[in-house]
């Protein structure tokens, strides 16, 4: 028990508990007969009388009755030497609640092994046709994936939508398993200084705006252009993105972290970290495999692109 | 015997202990070895009655789970998927208060029962009374009646012993495992039980269940017996808060039966030395709680009658009127009523109260019951992203909506919201949820950007079951960021 810094609650809750058994076993045998002079034993009393006439009847209990109560004396004990019981003892069984866990979840794993087995035989485009695994992918997407990318897995705010075939890190099968696998780091840095001064940042932001034919100032955007040779390094000189380099692709209307000019000044200003955390440590390569399919499935097969298409 | 009297005269009485060190002193334990009670077979109408609640009660449970409804079980609480079916019901989990309601149901009848009968239940009905019986009629073919069991529980080992006692034993765990393997057929398919236990196949867990069940069948019915309902059962004990002056109860007639004594069958009655009753202590020999009914109103009485047929039966062989041991009230045993006015005041107010009540109750249940939405729709909001605004104009809101479908076909079911102008479904509307099935749906919500206030709105989701009148509304919100 690492809890605490000294043993003395282990002591004290270990002592209670030993205190508490055997005083149950004392009182067991206080309580078990009573003292009643020979000629009341006659009459069926204990001797007891209140209110001078109300006596006390000694029905006794059957004896199995008391035997259960030394059961449970001796099964404390027995449970007391064989599990954690007594404070920080361990006990002789060794048993731990998280050793339970990983057996159960070990024994759940070797279960599923024969439906995984059957699922990683096949290729992650030949799975999202298989309702059987699109149900298991989409228990595994709802349990580990919903909370960022959203039950209908269209993401939000900072959090890509799955379903719209636009990857910033690409969206074949094995580029999405090794997204999932590895997690990804976006990176934006920080370029104000690289392109100049506040207001080229603003020429550039209108210029980025008006590759995807957003509202922009056209003014503006023709001062940019020049200015956007710093850009160009990751998102190209067309600007639609490198998927090696995860940058993004600018001209089209899929706006990770919002739109508009300020949302690009911004982002030319400050930059950005944005993570998808690695899944390799929490789930297995054979779920990975399923969940890749799945995820492939939303923008590459018209059948199961809605989530709500794999009935539980 | 009035309570305000007594408070009257009331005074205090120290207790005293016994002067210490008296003689005359013993230890006393308070606990004893049970004696083990050999109730002789009887027959009579009340035996007849009990016979027929056996064979009542053991038909439905042994067959129930045998029928069949359409492709299913027809009762079945399948605790893995979570759905209880009884004949055309589909339950879900979330009509738990109609076992709520069954509970209530049975605490009433209970309470009507006992204030009208006594123990009824517990001489006629109840599982312990019932395993007990038959039990000990096996008990009762094998080994003999009860001055025969009794010999053969005194005599010394012999072959003859070992053999009936084998074969009583035989049975009754043979009786015992049918039994728990009944009852965990309510629970898992009984057909498919049925083949694993003969192919050796059971789950560990349906193994446990089968064999604890019939543990406790085969001590109950075959070891404790009374003692259960001595010292197990709470409901034993609280029956007798229940019971009032005009409750029905074993009664032995003592006026009439006083005094007792054995007498030669022709002598005569009207000589005023000897009462009806003939102190054959029959009644102590059939009592299945070991009891003299003749001591008056005790609580280990089951309220099972034995004593009344047997007794009968003496009083026709001595040629006397029946009856000495009988059915009836306090009232009419103190008042002398006949048993036209003791069965008048069976319908007394406590009594109509109960009725009324439980009868309400029935009918509230029933009602209900045939009225209720035949499935259910739980709406969970995405916790994770509030909402979203999207490139073409419009502030999004996720949804994951549970449709259970109670009812015993697929069942397409169209989705509509409403509560905010201009508000709609963007996900699919026509949901097919399968018989019995539940379903989770994820369903997107649009409006218009701009078009509502900054904050959380309250919108109704209103499921349609398509070509039915049924539907259900489900509150949600609808968050609008600032």
């Amino acid at each position: 028990m690492s809890d605490f810094t000294s043993s003395f609650w282990s002591v004290f809750v270990a002592a209670i508990s030993i205190i508490g058994v055997l005083y149950c076993a004392f009182l067991l045998w206080f309580s078990a007969q009573v003292k009643v002079s020979a000629h009341q034993t006659e009459d069926g009393t204990t001797g007891h009388v209140w209110d001078g006439d109300l006596r006390e009847m000694n029905n006794p209990l059957p004896r199995w009755w008391l035997w259960l109560f030394i059961i449970t004396i001796v099964f404390a004990a027995v449970y007391s030497v064989a599990y954690p019981t007594l404070g920080s003892y361990v006990g002789k069984l060794g048993w731990t609640s998280q050793g339970q866990y990983d057996a159960e979840v070990a024994k759940a794993n070797a279960d599923l092994q024969p439906l995984y087995a059957a699922f990683d035989a096949q290729t992650p485009e030949k799975l999202s046709t298989d309702p059987k695994a699109m149900a298991v992918g989409e228990r595994l997407f709802m349990n580990n994936c919903a909370q960022c990318h959203g039950s209908d897995a269209h993401g939000s705010k900072g959090f890509p939508n799955l379903t719209d075939g636009d990857w910033l890190h690409g969206g074949t099968p094995d580029k999405i398993k090794e997204t999932i696998t590895k997690g990804r780091i976006g990176q934006m840095p920080p370029m104000a200084a690289a392109v100049g001064s506040p207001d080229d940042i603003r020429n550039v932001s209108h210029y980025v705006l008006s590759l995807s034919g957003s509202p922009h100032d056209s003014v503006r955007a023709a001062l940019g252009k020049s200015k956007f040779g710093a850009c160009a390094a990751c998102h190209g000189m067309d600007g639609k993105g490198n998927q090696a380099l995860g940058s993004a692709n600018l001209t089209d209307k899929i706006w990770l972290h919002g739109w508009g000019e300020e949302a690009i000044t911004a982002m030319i200003n400050a930059g950005k970290v944005n993570q998808m955390p690695a899944q390799e440590g929490r789930l297995t390569p054979s779920q990975i495999h399923v969940l890749t399919a799945y995820v492939w499935g939303f923008s590459n097969q018209p059948a199961t692109a809605v989530a709500t298409d794999t009935a539980k | 015997m009035n309570s305000a009297d007594d408070a009257k005269q009331r005074k205090t009485i120290p207790i005293v202990a016994a002067p210490a060190g008296a003689d005359d002193e013993a230890m006393v334990s308070l606990y004893a070895a049970a004696k083990k009670i050999y109730p002789r077979s009887v027959q009579g109408v009340f035996a007849q009655w009990r016979w027929f609640f056996v064979a009542l009660t053991q038909l439905v449970f042994y067959g129930l789970p045998w029928l069949e409804w359409g492709t299913r079980q027809a009762v079945l609480f399948d605790l893995a998927s979570r759905r209880f079916y009884i004949f055309g019901l589909v339950l879900y989990p979330q009509d738990f208060i109609y076992l709520t309601g069954l509970l209530v149901i049975s605490a009433l009848s209970l309470f009507l029962f006992t204030a009208v009968a006594g123990r009824l239940w517990c001489g006629f009905a109840c599982p312990q009374t019932v395993y007990s019986e038959i039990f000990l009629w096996i008990e009762r073919k094998i080994e003999g009646d009860r001055s025969a069991r009794m010999r053969l529980d005194g005599a010394d080992f012999s072959l003859e012993k070992l053999v009936k006692k084998w074969y009583k034993h035989l049975i009754w765990i043979f009786l015992s495992i049918w039994t728990g393997f009944t009852f965990v057929g309510y629970f898992t398919p009984i057909r498919e039980l049925a083949m694993e236990f003969f192919t050796t196949h059971m789950s560990s867990w349906e193994l446990f269940w089968v064999f604890f069940y019939a543990f406790a069948t085969y001590g109950n019915a075959g070891f404790m017996r009374e003692q259960v309902c001595k010292y197990m059962c709470p409901y034993a004990r609280f029956q007798s808060a229940m019971f009032d002056h005009d409750t029905l109860i074993v009664t032995y007639d003592s006026e009439r039966g006083e005094p007792r004594g054995p007498r030669s069958r022709n002598a005569d009655l009207t000589k005023p030395q000897l009462g009806s009753c003939v102190d054959c202590t029959m009644c102590v020999q059939v009592c299945p709680t070991g009891i003299d009914i003749r001591n008056g109103l005790q609580y280990e009485c089951i309220s099972c009658g034995a004593c009344v047929d047997v007794c009968d039966s003496v009083m026709d062989k001595m040629g006397y009127e029946r009856g000495l041991v009988r059915f009836a009230t306090q009232n009419a045993m103190g008042q002398k009523w006949s048993a036209k006015q003791m069965l008048q005041r069976m319908l007394r107010p406590r009594v109509q109260v109960y009725a009324m009540f439980l009868i309400g109750l029935i009918a509230f249940v029933l009602v209900s019951l045939s009225l209720r939405t035949p499935f259910k729709v739980d709406v969970v909001r995405d916790r994770s992203t509030l909402s979203r605004i999207t490139e073409v104009g419009t502030l999004e809101n996720v949804y994951r909506l549970q449709i259970m479908n109670a009812s015993e076909n697929a069942q397409t079911y169209h989705l509509s919201v409403r509560g905010l102008p201009n508000i709609r479904i963007e996900t699919e509307t026509d949901v097919k949820v399968d018989a019995a099935q539940s379903r989770w749906v994820v369903l997107r919500a649009d409006i218009p950007y701009g078009s509502s206030e900054a904050g959380s709105h309250k919108i109704l989701f209103e499921i349609q079951a398509v070509g039915t009148d049924d539907f259900v509304v489900e509150k949600s919100v609808f968050i609008v960021p600032r």
